[in-house]
């Protein structure tokens, strides 16, 4: 299946510059996966370690957020639209 | 990059960092990516209601509207500011762990109060620290 995955402002520095780039996936995942096996910068400001998705990073299909559907696992069809989508947070913590 | 407050912003962002003690306050610096001009605070609603004294959170389609509405504007997302209450304007690891790249984040030290010291951060390449910035207000 062909996505577009469109990248906010502040990781577009790994994408070239490009506001959307399009991948080939089955799965939200997958297409994450093609994302950051093209553009590798990406893969530590989108995931942990362990290849969790950041607390911050939002994903949405189409206008859905996938934590409602399958979260990763969530089925792409055909000219589907991922958007990366940035909460910000922070704290002096203690 | 050199961060470049136009005066009034500056000033209304320590009001609002002034307003909003003992709680964390948060924003988006608006203006020009390319010079770190910063034209416009806006203000954004910290939506860690339950630990509001300590941390801060704006959620992802808060956030899309709200560039959405700066982009719209002409302008571009410079980085973020937030304060932190009785506290050094010094970025905790909370704030790298959850910092964006690519984007300058203002910290305002508020003490009894008192807006003061006021710096920025810009997370390094490997996330594992952030580098101070310089801050002027024009």
């Amino acid at each position: 299946m062909s996505v577009t995955i469109q990248i906010p402002t502040a990781l577009r520095t790994y994408s070239d510059g490009n506001a959307a780039v399009e991948v080939s996936g089955t799965t939200v995942r997958e297409a994450l996966d093609a994302l950051t096996t093209t553009h590798t910068g990406l893969q530590r400001h989108l995931r942990t370690d362990s290849g969790a998705l950041r607390s911050f990073v939002n994903v949405y299909l189409n206008d859905e957020d996938i934590r409602y559907l399958g979260k990763e696992d969530t089925a792409v069809a055909d000219g589907d639209t991922l958007t990366i989508v940035p909460s910000i947070a922070g704290g002096v913590g203690s | 990059m050199t961060v470049r407050f136009a005066r009034a912003e500056y000033q209304r962002m320590h009001a609002a960092a002034a307003e909003g003690y003992p709680h964390e306050v948060v924003g988006i610096l608006a203006g020009s990516r390319s010079t770190g001009d910063v034209t416009e605070v806006v203000p954004l609603v910290n939506e860690r209601a339950d630990s509001p004294r300590n941390r801060y959170r704006v959620s992802g389609l808060v956030m899309m509207r709200a560039e959405q509405s700066v982009e719209a504007r002409g302008l571009e997302v410079v980085g973020y500011y937030h304060s932190h209450p009785d506290h050094p304007a010094r970025y905790s690891e909370y704030d790298r762990d959850h910092a964006l790249p690519n984007m300058s984040y203002v910290i305002v030290s508020v003490r009894e109060g008192v807006p003061g010291d006021t710096l920025s951060w810009r997370l390094v390449e490997d996330r594992s620290s952030m580098d101070a910035e310089p801050v002027e207000i024009v």
